[in-house]
């Protein structure tokens, strides 16, 4: 058993631990802690991709309990492209909060690592029960970081944020409850087992089930109907919070891809068909609402949270044809997404910073400082976010496309994904030729922090390198969508021994 | 015993989601307090309910599923936070905001 698999949880808990008990030591001695742990993060994703670009489930059996009695944490390539992500996401996040506003509270760094272990258990677990016990840590963590800075509309916005996700919560245990008491066991491997030889007379309960499961999983991932408490409370939170937010409604998709393609996929006639069949034409709407949100916004900002309901839109339509190009071309869509959408978190508040009214509300009309280099910093990062070559948006759209082009469904998919990058396209290009070509040149313009310019412009790069090493890159996520679409080769690694008895009675 | 049960959770769950839809700071969070009681009474019945029965095995003939009892206790924990949390952030809203609706604006007042 390797011990190193526990450490994406247990590093920056302990780092955030030691943060809250020294907080009276110097700031920086807290930003240094935190890097350090972030940096080792990102080490430990990289490790992560390695051993799990085997092919193989990595399990660590917490306290040495067998499979389903004791937890269980799985490393596949899904859960290690998760990891690194998260890992690489934290660490830009981090760097750029050091650039002043992590003074704003005096218990930000421990937040942010504790955010870090809640998202890493998050992917790592093998047990349901404990996928909720880190919904609930990352959730604490992300509802003291949402507040950070203080002010009235963050008040407002974390008001909403929490009670629903509370009510979010409510609803994860009630389905917990009922799958525990139709099947006894809430380990995943064991529950797909379990699901799949459910008499017909449970039937009806175990879709209900799934089907709470999918309107929490919603809640995290803001699909249609429960998205309303996104725009606001993305909007209102600090630039670097908000650009580690990206990653957090990939978590409810990353939870949607689990327990779909794994606890309810097994069985003559599937749970997870009804669940499927909502989510479709749930996916496509949610892909137009953000469309019509990017047009309709009033701030970058706000521009930017609309931006995450489309890729939350585009990922989901794209996840629900469920085939093995399908589902490899939303997780590269997931990277690219993730990484653009808090590019321009950060990019709202480095350009808000240098305008001389209005910070990043469309409606002022002053003029910006330094407008030929971040002028040009916004125009790659826009060619980026909508999807226009070289960029790696262009890879996964098209990969997005070519992969729907054979279903009967994907007609659908084309004509809304491509109008809605087409409005993504218009609001971007009027919020660039209004801030930086109409209001002419500012007098004395504000001084610009070299830092998180650097910081941004690299983060439009990795994108650029993504799109580079496309082929590699396309070859990891094709393993590990078939990875994905076999849940017998998951359940056979977690639990070999029931596996074996079952193959001996019946060949 | 089960039908007892199940009237207190279907009353609870009422009163909870009622008290929830409230525009109100401390409705909702008593709707809130009275849905997680809901749900961990239901989370506990998930083992089955059965009298007599201590949670240890070996003890007596019968006994009761011990896993859901974990799975409480852990449920109790977090939801105590969260709701400590969610009053505390209630009243700093309350007091930055000077009212306590929900959306942090008095619709009648505004109105006038």
């Amino acid at each position: 058993m390797n011990h190193a698999l526990i450490l994406p949880i247990l590093l920056p808990l302990i780092t955030g631990a030691g943060q809250l008990l020294f907080y009276q030591a110097p700031f920086a001695l807290q930003r240094l802690l935190g890097f350090a742990s972030t940096f080792w993060l990102v080490l430990l994703g990289i490790w992560c991709l390695q051993i799990a670009g085997t092919g193989e489930h990595v399990l660590y059996h917490a306290g040495d309990w067998p499979a389903p009695f004791g937890i269980v944490l799985v490393l596949d390539r899904l859960s290690a492209i998760m990891l690194a992500l998260t890992a690489v996401l934290g660490f830009c996040c981090l760097l750029y909060a050091s650039s002043g506003s992590d003074t704003r509270g005096a218990h930000f760094h421990a937040l942010f690592q504790f955010q870090l272990a809640g998202l890493n258990g998050a992917f790592l677990t093998g047990d349901l029960f404990n996928l909720f016990v880190f919904f609930e840590i990352l959730l604490i963590a992300s509802y003291a970081l949402l507040l950070h800075g203080g002010g009235r509309a963050r008040s407002r916005a974390g008001l909403h944020y929490v009670i629903i996700n509370l009510v979010g919560s409510a609803l994860f245990l009630i389905a917990l409850g009922t799958l525990y008491g139709l099947t006894g066991t809430l380990n995943m491997a064991d529950l797909a087992v379990r699901v799949a030889q459910a008499p017909p007379s449970d039937a009806p309960l175990l879709a209900a089930a799934s089907l709470v499961l999918l309107v929490v999983f919603g809640v995290k991932a803001a699909i249609l109907p429960l998205l309303f408490w996104l725009p606001r409370a993305y909007s209102a939170a600090t630039a670097p919070v908000a650009a580690l937010f990206a990653i957090m409604t990939k978590v409810g998709i990353y939870a949607i891809l689990r327990v779909f393609l794994l606890v309810f996929a097994l069985g003559e006639t599937p749970v997870s068909e009804t669940a499927w069949g909502w989510l479709w034409p749930l996916a496509l709407l949610t892909l137009a609402l953000g469309g019509i949100g990017v047009l309709g916004s009033n701030s970058l900002r706000t521009l930017t949270a609309y931006l995450v309901i489309l890729s939350v839109g585009t990922l989901l339509a794209t996840i629900s044809l469920a085939t093995e190009a399908s589902l490899g071309a939303a997780l590269f869509y997931l990277i690219h997404s993730t990484g653009m959408t808090a590019v321009f978190f950060l990019l709202a508040d480095l350009l808000g910073q240098q305008r001389e009214e209005g910070y990043d509300r469309f409606s002022a009309t002053g003029p910006i400082g330094h407008r030929w280099l971040l002028g040009t910093l916004f125009f790659i990062a826009g060619i980026a976010m909508v999807g226009l070559p070289p960029f790696s948006g262009f890879v996964s759209k098209a990969w997005i496309l070519q992969a729907s082009a054979q279903e009967p469904q994907g007609f659908w998919l084309w004509g809304v994904l491509l109008a809605a990058a087409l409005l993504t396209l218009i609001a971007l290009s009027r919020t660039g030729s209004s801030w930086f070509w109409r209001p002419g040149e500012m007098d004395k313009p504000y001084p610009l922090e070299r830092g998180p310019l650097t910081l941004v412009s690299l983060m439009v790069g990795l994108n650029g390198l993504l799109a580079v090493f496309g082929d590699p890159v396309m070859g990891y996520l094709e393993l590990t969508a078939e990875q994905l679409l076999d849940p017998r080769a998951y359940i056979a690694a977690v639990l070999p021994e029931a596996t074996a008895a079952r193959q001996e009675i019946s060949p | 015993m089960e039908l007892l049960y199940a009237i207190t959770l279907g009353v609870l769950t009422t009163c909870g989601v009622y008290l929830l839809l409230r525009a109100r700071t401390f409705t909702v969070i008593l709707g809130l307090t009275l849905l997680s009681h809901a749900v961990n009474l239901y989370l506990f019945a998930s083992g089955r309910l059965v009298a007599g029965a201590p949670a240890i095995v070996g003890l007596t003939e019968r006994s009761a599923d011990p896993l859901p009892q974990a799975l409480v206790l852990t449920a109790i924990v977090i939801g105590f936070a969260m709701t400590a949390f969610v009053v505390v952030l209630a009243l700093k809203a309350a007091v930055e905001l000077r009212n306590d609706h929900v959306d942090g604006e008095n619709p009648d007042e505004d109105r006038a």
